[in-house]
């Protein structure tokens, strides 16, 4: 007996909170969102870093907690802990970031020891020669990591001397950096002007813009904004093949260039790369997982970063298959022009899309996170709701015409990490590679 | 701020259980237009037949292989299609799949897993396809990264004797390859039956439309007698095993140590100090372990601990155990370290300050809390609640329990901590430098 697969009841529409904008005098954006559910807090803080060293960015972010004038780590660590607080730091090539959450009632004193650590951070020398170590130890461990190691590779090969093109710094670099180059780091750029704090939770927002004027009204300074240039063209060529001996996988990455979320073609790109490989229903997957069984998680998806946007499709297969899988990677490409979807596939990917948004900011820290991101690119939280009729509006043709101008094996920079002794001879029957 | 004085959240918890033993969690929240629906089967790595290692895991990839009403990867794409996402995981006690859907999507996840619930279609060729996909799936996980399966995968056979505790729940690959359709259809009879499950719905829906919902799917789900969960107890240790192994990919040495935990649900009072002592003493850069071999005594780059194999307190069944692990400098000495953790357990053995133990609570409080904020994440904590204590409410009470624990219970527990009832790993860098 069989039974109908029931339909889906009416649409329920996306229900985006309306975030509360103000600004500090120091020139500090802010962003607060009431969005109940438990009783918790999520803190953002971007501060824009571009042309940093990213060693000495690191390395602030990892002691960034380590000490201040009046407190010692561990009071920091007691305080936050005591509002079942955590915060932590990270830098990439366009700003550095503070992030955490805590019980909402513990608001105020998590503001205050973000306060106190942006304006007396002092990076006192024993913890800060720790953090030194440990990162250093730590390098070694993600140099052994295929997706560490690929990553590098690859960001070297598409973006060369483009500070993109090096956010991993090594042991080395990172040997080298004393404290006073990261006291020098925070005078110089961790100011309000330019930065943005984001706070999602059960608050109230009023109540949590005066907590935000109590504790960083006090931080104080500015410097010369630094602007991050335009990622440069890709530039295809032969497959970087990238020495990885004894590895029982092969890293395969391939990157297309892509539009950045204002560009007219966005919402077109969005539902291209999900029909080619961005979700578990795509031809990528469904070929090389469900069919071939070539790999656990192929996919593909669209980075947007402040410096520019690129597509790109990871999989990692196993050694003897790398040739074969490599091969069903460039004919599934090559197949969103040749072969585009139909409305039937579209559909499904646009309705993937639409309630992927839905999903994303159900919770408090999804809606963060969103915040954050799209206030990067300059855009509002309800910028959702627009991208959402813009995907609705989607045709097969402007799918076909994206593919066409973008996802083209040709145009695309690929890079493979594997053992070269096994995949090197397989590869070069069929494409073109360049060994590093 | 006390724990006393944390909200919980407030939303209401429904149980009934059908006619075919099916036990139902509903818990609704209007709070974002989305659903979770998530249902536990009451059987994990600890059950799969002997020679037969890794196939709870590889039964749980044949779940989404398609069913009665569903073809292979119908599954994934009317999920998909509803805008929703869905996943599965295997765990030492409990195999869970879960969907989280815009709330439109309600009837349809409810009617997908439970067709699925009457049987998974499981052909040869599916099945081959699989064992492929997990093998994979070992490989990115395990073999080809630096500690992988450090330490769940690697210490349990150091500390226990027989099957059921001991073998490697990922599974060999020749025993993978050995796998029958009539090795899938044996264990989906033994343990799949809707009397060892439990559904669970957590977000935006109406109470009584959901009931309705789910007797139209469940009801005629065929009445099954839930299997006999047998005890794996094993005796404690009573002298301490150590054992190492070469990681080729490996640049730092690392040590695992672990001690027979009372049993989660059944000595659950016993168990709680556990827990709390495991974040006193590596939650953080106020935590007495990151304190000490970290930032003074610089004989650990990273430490952690937790209550149970795979850090999930109130999802497991005993036997079981508190882990800690450390990372060491490439000159790092394992005794070292271990005798830093011992003398560090003996000082919290002499007693422990309110305050300290106040400040940890509030950051357990918090980080159960943020587990809830998915209603996901809620609905899967509500039937793993229903699956180990017996009821979904329980999922609420973890907090308030948890700051129930005292100061003398924390010592105790730590007192318990002897070297004679150690199990330990190390790892040994390779030679891959």
């Amino acid at each position: 007996m069989s039974i109908a697969v029931p339909g889906l009841a009416p649409e329920v529409p996306l229900a985006l909170p309306t975030p509360v904008e103000r600004s500090l005098p120091n020139g500090l954006a802010v962003i607060l969102v009431h969005r109940p559910g438990v009783p918790l807090a999520e803190v953002r803080l971007s501060i824009p870093a571009a042309h940093a060293d990213i060693a000495v960015a690191d390395l602030l972010a990892a002691a960034l907690f380590s000490g201040t004038e009046q407190s010692t780590m561990t009071q920091i660590a007691q305080r936050l802990q005591g509002v079942g607080g955590s915060l932590g730091s990270g830098a990439d090539p366009d700003r550095i970031a503070v992030s955490g959450n805590c019980l909402t009632g513990g608001l105020p004193e998590l503001l205050d020891v973000l306060g106190e650590i942006l304006t007396a951070a002092d990076y006192p020398e024993g913890p800060f020669s720790v953090e030194r170590s440990r990162m250093i130890d730590g390098l070694s461990v993600a140099e052994q990591q295929p997706e560490f190691q690929v990553s590098r590779a690859l960001d070297a090969r598409l973006w060369g001397d483009h500070p993109y093109g090096h956010q991993q710094p090594t042991a080395e670099e990172v040997a080298a950096v004393e404290r006073e180059a990261v006291r020098a780091l925070h005078a110089a750029r961790l100011h309000p002007a330019g930065a943005r704090l984001i706070i999602v939770g059960d608050i109230d927002p009023d109540a949590a813009w005066a907590a935000v004027e109590k504790s960083l009204t006090s931080w104080e300074g500015a410097g010369e904004p630094r602007t991050m240039e335009p990622l440069p063209r890709l530039a295809p060529g032969p497959i970087v093949l990238a020495a990885r001996p004894g590895s029982v996988q092969s890293a395969i990455r391939l990157a297309c260039p892509a539009v950045e979320r204002t560009h007219p073609d966005n919402a077109a790109q969005h539902l291209a790369n999900l029909v080619y490989g961005g979700y578990f229903t795509s031809r990528l997957v469904m070929n090389l997982r469900e069919s071939k069984g070539y790999g656990y998680s192929p996919r593909s998806r669209v980075d947007h970063s402040p410096a520019g946007s690129v597509q790109l499709t990871s999989v990692d297969v196993a050694t003897e298959v790398t040739a074969p899988a490599f091969a069903e990677i460039v004919a599934e490409l090559r197949g969103m022009a040749e072969n585009p979807p139909d409305e039937a596939e579209l559909d499904l990917a646009r309705r993937y899309a639409l309630g992927s948004v839905k999903l994303a900011t159900a919770t408090q820290a999804g809606i963060a996170n969103y915040t954050s991101a799209l206030a990067a690119a300059g855009l509002p939280l309800s910028w959702l709701a627009e991208h959402s009729e813009r995907l609705r509006a989607v045709t097969p043709a402007d799918i076909k015409r994206v593919a066409t101008e973008r996802l083209n094996p040709d145009g695309a920079v690929t890079v493979i990490l594997g053992d070269g002794d096994q995949i090197t001879g397989p590869l070069t029957e069929i494409a073109e590679i360049e060994v590093r | 701020m006390t724990v006393a004085t944390i909200p919980a959240p407030a939303f209401a918890i429904e149980t009934f259980r059908l006619e075919n033993g099916l036990r139902v969690v509903l818990a609704p929240d209007p709070g974002a237009p989305v659903v979770g629906v998530a249902v536990v089967y009451d059987v994990g790595m600890r059950s799969e037949p002997e020679g037969r290692t890794g196939f709870a895991h590889l039964f749980e990839h044949m779940m989404f292989q398609g069913s009665h009403n569903v073809g292979k990867a119908e599954h994934m794409r009317h999920v998909q299609s509803a805008g929703g996402s869905f996943n599965g995981s295997t765990h030492i006690d409990y195999t869970d799949y879960f969907n989280l859907l815009p709330a439109n999507g309600l009837e349809l996840a409810l009617f997908l897993e439970a067709d699925r619930m009457r049987g998974p279609a499981i052909t040869a060729e599916n099945l081959e396809n699989q064992v492929s996909v997990v093998k994979e799936e070992i490989r990115v996980n395990v073999l080809n990264r630096p500690y992988g399966g450090f330490p769940w995968l690697k210490l349990p056979p150091v500390m226990f004797d027989t099957f059921p505790n001991a073998h490697d729940g990922y599974g060999s690959f020749g025993d993978l390859e050995a796998a029958t359709v009539e090795d899938a259809q044996a264990f989906f009879d033994a343990y799949y039956p809707a009397s060892n499950a439990v559904l669970s719905v957590a977000g935006d829906f109406e109470l009584e439309a959901a009931r309705v919902l789910v007797e139209r799917h469940f009801g005629d789900v065929e009445a099954r007698p839930a299997p006999v969960h047998p005890s794996f107890e094993e005796a404690d240790l009573t002298r301490e095993r150590r054992e190492s192994y070469v990681d080729e990919r490996a640049t730092l040495p690392a040590v695992a140590m672990a001690w027979r935990t009372p049993d989660p649900v059944t000595e659950m009072a016993d168990f709680l100090p556990y827990v709390v002592l495991g974040e006193l003493l590596t939650d953080g850069d106020a935590s007495r372990l990151a304190e000490r071999l970290v930032h003074r005594d610089r004989t650990a780059t990273a430490v952690a601990a937790h209550a149970t194999f795979m850090a999930e307190p109130f999802a497991s069944r005993g036997p079981t155990a508190l882990l800690i692990q450390a990372f060491m400098p490439p000159t790092g000495d394992a005794d070292t370290v271990m005798a830093g953790v011992g003398e560090e357990l003996a000082r919290v053995a002499e007693g422990v300050d309110e305050a300290e133990l106040g400040r940890v609570k509030a950051r357990v409080a918090a980080q159960l809390l943020r587990s809830d904020d998915s209603v996901l994440g809620r609905a899967r904590r509500l039937a793993t609640a229903q699956v180990f204590h017996g009821d979904a409410r329980y999922a609420t009470r973890f907090t308030t329990l948890l700051g129930e624990v005292t100061a003398e219970s924390v010592a105790r527990a730590a007192a318990a901590m002897t070297p004679n009832r150690r199990a330990v790993i190390e790892v040994v860098p390779g030679g891959n430098q």
